[in-house]
């Protein structure tokens, strides 16, 4: 079975959601959708105060190439535009909205029928892609436009679609291949049109065995695209790691897929592709999972971008009383969120609820230079140097070392037995040797 | 017996006469000359290696001090004015009166005040959690109370308070070496000008927000409702992004803007106490009890 | 605070595996070679021992309490497995203030005046063994003959070890041929009825220690496979040029403390190389050093040496000998 050689570690994969079937979140009192649910700059509100607005309307449009827009996803009133703290643990403006009635821009096609046929071209693609707010929902939210426009001097000769969803607890990607297996592989027919390539392959990972094969049914009815399994082993879903199991090429460091002449697309933004291009919907809603070992109703869910974390664990059947942590995304590279009126956004795949007890770091004892972080990188780095590193200061060397390549998967920290803080230093040590090469670069 | 130790001795003398003679002559031949003056600066420097003066070492800094034409922009914090005056003497110039600094934390959200509205529980590194989150309450310019800046004292200056959760700087030991206004990563720590007595008045904030949330994140926050602006006579304080801040060279201590203040965000440290304000208002039952 | 959500930079879960399991996983290794000792060396081995062990711990916990003034640190392990491995370095009938000498030596100089664990150059355990046997190579090298329960300690019958037979043997220009009738047949050294340290004479309970070892991913493969696999090549290379004067393979790896040398000393954490190119490198300077000094040095044994020189080289060999990075650069032209 296909898998990424060096590195990777086995978390408990928890996945306590796999067999519930996505159910639609009612709607919230309230939404708060921020300006920011991208990689770029920030969309500029493009509504005031006292507006009414329906769903699916433009709310903030993007703001140069590497942006994207924002749409609304409910139906009502504008009551203020003011800052909210979201997933990233930082203040940001939002567009604050009170929900009235579910009314929908009339020109999204509500109805059941899925329509293969693509009729869009290839530029035109691109632009449904940009008007409709549609970006990377495997987490990392880059723009999708931009993905699909390829730099003059390249070239792309095969699309990959990650289906992997190797974080623990999540399915919220296993439940959209398994109900819309359809509609993800008219999405991935359409991101290969906009590519104007004739090849695409699904990775899968081996602990979704009813999507692999459901997949791979429905694939024989499309040209061109093949499912393929993949070991379980975490970060499978990660963009370097993906296409090395797939398809044997090593991104360079410091470079892009594309550099090895492919792209990568997560099966959700297979998903709203679909539905931009087929359906005319812009992206303002998502699946999410909601989880946790305690959590009474755990389930997946279409939730609206802006809802806060709150709906969703009522949904869920309330916080319950032994919660330590809740986490936006993944317990591996997720975010620690602060409260729980925090606003889902486009790049939220799931909430997980820690229980206290498992909540608390180790305590920190010396390395005792076991090389275990060694082995479970998975980009054959140093973790235990470029925390040293990182800690004394000595950011020219750790630059050498290839701090920038770390992807912060958190397998180091996840293995070191002397519950080092691994990742915490060096992820200090890369944004500080970030700046640095930029102030040289200035210069 | 005494044959071997006589020849031992003998040739190992020689051995290291030798040695010392042709060291002696590379070392001549290597030499670099070094201006002596710069050895001189150099013994009457502190010898603290802290990089305060801008240089790379207390060495470093004599070197340029030898080099200057003048000692304009050149100062050794720790030393202050006498070790300034000191190198003057050996070079023959003139040192320029500098006002001696203190450093002052502009941040007084204790637990109190701000409250905590999460708890950080991953490394104990301010600039980790400052690049991690807003931090443990709604102030996202606020103290994060992990010890950056103490850790970066090399003088002993510095030392967390448990129950404020907030830096203390020990005035007599404080030599202004701006250590500490490096390590914060919210630049919290200013080096204002020291006054007589160690007293200090300034907006004890960094508060950027507006008023409503900022004073909904803490107590004590500046509202930027420029009443202390207005009270001032000297043009000592101005406010720039929902923050007042009160110039230590203008300020002349007059004490004014204090009352003023409706949060108390505005600080006067190490002056008597003021006299009690006796109501002479209609109701004379209203007299202030605590004379 | 009770209800205040934690907040901290992922990952928020952890593997289960500690620095303290880890110790104990290598003590649970050494079981089967501990049961042989005692069973082929009676109770002398139970007193080196308990001796050794009681030494390094009681050593450790002073300098950390009354020098350091820091919380304790002997219930990481990490004393309790240098203590067994230092034991299992000895001879069954050393006094015991010897142990306690060497004992001193393994904790104090060569791992707390670096600063603890983690952050030693040497192999502590080594070290106390190198310098007991500088200081007192006459208790150091007269190694019991195996009699099992009732070999006796003080009183043991000594004998000639294997290596030390064919040392000897080939100094006095005995042949090959000859010497291998005084040592005992491949079957009993590696069963471990012969003369050795307490630890190194088992092959069998040796290897079943690495057989756990591997599955407890304690260890790789990598140091262990390529100490042996460097001493079977290089010694087959000098049995195939003249087989009277250097013994055969299979004897040098059941002779001496090889397997114990390349399972439980050279893959030490703190001073074995952090990755798996510098580990293959490691292991195979190692074999050559052994093979070095056993074939041309005035020592019959040379493990001990060997790894301790490469030990030096470790710091070196981790700045120089990286891992590929993924996607490393193909310099063009």
């Amino acid at each position: 079975m296909k898998t990424f050689p060096v590195g990777g570690v086995h978390p408990p994969e928890n996945k306590l959601t796999a067999a519930i079937a996505i159910q639609h979140l009612p709607l919230p009192a309230s939404v708060a959708i921020p300006v920011s649910q991208h990689i770029g700059e920030p969309a500029a509100v493009i509504v005031n105060k006292g507006d009414r607005v329906k769903t699916g309307q433009m709310i903030a449009q993007s703001k140069g190439f590497v942006s994207s827009n924002i749409h609304s996803s409910v139906s009502g009133t504008v009551n203020k535009i003011d800052t909210v703290i979201d997933t990233t643990g930082f203040r940001q403006t939002a567009v604050f909205i009170d929900t009235e009635g579910d009314e929908w821009i009339e020109t999204i096609d509500r109805s059941d029928e899925t329509p293969v046929e693509v009729i869009l071209s290839p530029e035109e693609i691109v632009k449904k892609c940009l008007e409709s707010g549609i970006v990377g929902l495997g987490g990392a939210t880059f723009p999708s436009h931009v993905k699909l426009t390829v730099p003059a001097g390249k070239r792309c000769d095969t699309l990959i679609i990650n289906g992997a969803e190797c974080e623990p607890y999540l399915t919220s990607d296993h439940r959209l291949m398994l109900e819309k297996g359809k509609e993800i592989l008219i999405g991935t027919t359409i991101l290969m049109k906009a590519l104007k390539v004739s090849k695409a392959i699904i990775g899968i990972e081996n602990n979704k065995t009813h999507a692999i094969d459901h997949l791979t049914r429905l694939s024989s009815e499309f040209q061109g695209i093949t499912v393929y399994p993949l070991k379980v082993k975490y970060p499978q879903g990660a963009e370097k790691q993906l296409i090395k199991a797939l398809i044997n090429r090593e991104v360079p460091s410091g470079r892009l897929p594309l550099d090895v002449n492919t792209i990568v697309h997560n099966v959700g933004t297979a998903f709203a592709v679909y539905e931009a291009v087929q359906k005319n919907k812009p992206l303002f809603e998502r699946v999410v999972t909601i989880t946790g070992k305690s959590l009474l109703k755990p389930g997946n869910y279409f939730v609206r971008t802006g809802t806060p974390v709150r709906s969703l664990i009522d949904a869920a059947g309330g916080l319950p009383e032994d919660t330590g942590k809740v986490v936006s995304g993944g317990p591996m590279m997720g975010k620690a969120l602060p409260n729980i009126d925090v606003p889902v956004v486009k790049g939220t795949s799931g909430i997980v609820l820690i229980p206290r007890s498992e909540s608390e770091r180790m305590e920190i004892q010396p390395c005792i230079r076991c090389a275990k972080c060694v082995s479970a990188c998975a980009l054959n780095l140093e973790p235990y140097l470029l925390m040293t590193l990182s800690e004394k200061g000595e950011f020219e060397r750790a630059e050498r070392e290839r701090i920038t390549d770390c992807m912060e998967c958190g397998s180091c920290s996840y293995t070191c037995p002397a519950g080092r803080p691994l990742l915490d230093y060096i992820r200090l040590g890369k944004s500080t040797v970030i700046k640095m090469a930029r102030k040289r670069v200035s210069n | 017996m005494g044959h071997t130790i006589i020849i031992t001795v003998i040739s190992l003398g020689l051995l290291a006469l030798f040695a010392a003679v042709i060291l002696y002559f590379i070392a001549q031949k290597f030499k670099i000359f070094e201006d002596p003056r710069i050895d001189e600066v150099l013994a009457a420097l502190p010898a603290a290696n802290c990089g305060g003066c801008g240089f790379a070492g207390c060495r470093n800094f004599a070197e340029a001090l030898v080099k200057a034409e003048t000692f304009e922009g050149l100062n050794c914090p720790v030393g202050g004015a006498s070790v300034m005056g000191e190198a003057a003497k050996i070079l023959g110039k003139v040192a320029p009166v500098v006002d001696p600094l203190v450093a002052v934390l502009k941040c007084n959200g204790t637990p109190e005040s701000r409250p905590r509205t999460s708890v950080y529980n991953g490394v104990p590194d301010c600039r980790i959690s400052h690049n991690l989150y807003i931090g443990e309450t709604d102030c996202s310019y606020g103290c994060l109370g992990k010890g950056d800046c103490v850790r970066a004292c090399a003088f002993g200056a510095m030392y967390m308070n448990n129950e404020t959760e907030l830096p203390v700087i020990i005035d007599d030991k404080c030599v202004s070496c701006g250590a500490c206004v490096k390590a914060c990563p919210r630049n919290l720590i200013e080096l204002r000008k020291k006054a007589k007595k160690d007293r200090k008045i300034y907006v004890a904030c960094s508060n950027c927000d507006k008023g409503g949330p900022a004073r909904r994140a803490c107590k004590v926050a500046c509202i930027a409702c420029t009443k202390c602006v207005k009270v001032c006579k000297f043009d000592a304080i101005t406010i720039e992004n929902n923050l007042a801040y009160i110039n230590a060279f203008k300020c002349t201590f007059c004490r004014k803007c204090i009352p003023e203040c409706p949060t108390g965000s505005i600080l006067e440290i190490n002056f008597p106490p003021r006299k009690p304000v006796v109501e002479t208002e209609v109701e004379a039952t209203t007299v202030n009890p605590d004379v | 605070m009770s209800n205040l959500l934690n907040v901290s930079l992922s990952p928020h879960i952890h593997g289960k595996e500690t620095t303290q399991k880890l110790m104990f996983g290598v003590i649970a290794a050494l079981i089967p070679v501990f049961l042989t000792s005692v069973f082929f060396f009676g109770y002398g081995a139970l007193i080196v021992t308990a001796t050794s062990v009681a030494s390094c711990l009681l050593f450790e916990y002073l300098i950390v309490k009354f020098i350091f003034r820091k919380p304790v640190t002997i219930t990481d392990g990490s004393a309790l497995v240098t203590g067994l491995l230092l034991a299992f370095n000895l001879p069954s009938n050393i006094p015991v203030i010897i142990i306690v000498i060497g004992s001193l030596i393994s904790i104090a100089v060569a791992k707390m005046t670096f600063g603890g664990l983690g952050n030693n150059p040497f192999n502590p355990a080594l070290v106390g063994r190198v310098f007991m046997l500088i200081s007192f190579p006459v208790q150091m090298t007269t190694w019991p003959v195996p009699a099992g329960l009732g070999t006796g300690y003080a009183d043991a019958v000594t004998g000639a070890t294997p290596l030390a037979i064919i040392k000897e043997g080939i100094k006095n220009g005995e042949p090959i041929s000859q010497l291998m009738s005084q040592i005992p047949t491949p079957a009993q050294m590696f069963l471990g009825d012969m003369g050795g340290s307490m630890g190194e004479v088992a092959a069998f309970a040796l290897l079943l220690g690495f057989i756990w070892l591997l599955f407890r991913k304690i260890i790789t493969w990598h140091i262990p496979v390529s100490i042996v696999v460097t001493i079977l090549a290089f010694t087959a290379v000098l049995w195939a040029v003249n087989p009277e004067k250097y013994a055969n393979p299979l004897f040098h790896i059941l002779a001496g403390g090889v397997l114990l040398g390349a399972i439980f000393m050279a893959t030490d954490y703190v001073t074995s190389p952090m990755n798996p190119k510098a580990m293959l490198i490691y292991g195979c300077g190692i074999g050559m050093l052994t093979v070095i000094i056993r074939v041309w040095g005035a020592y019959p044994e040379g493990v001990s040496f060997a790894i301790l020189i490469m030990n030096a080289f470790v710091p070196l060999m981790n700045a120089y000998i990286k891992p590929k990075r993924f996607g490393e650069e193909v310099k063009n032209g």
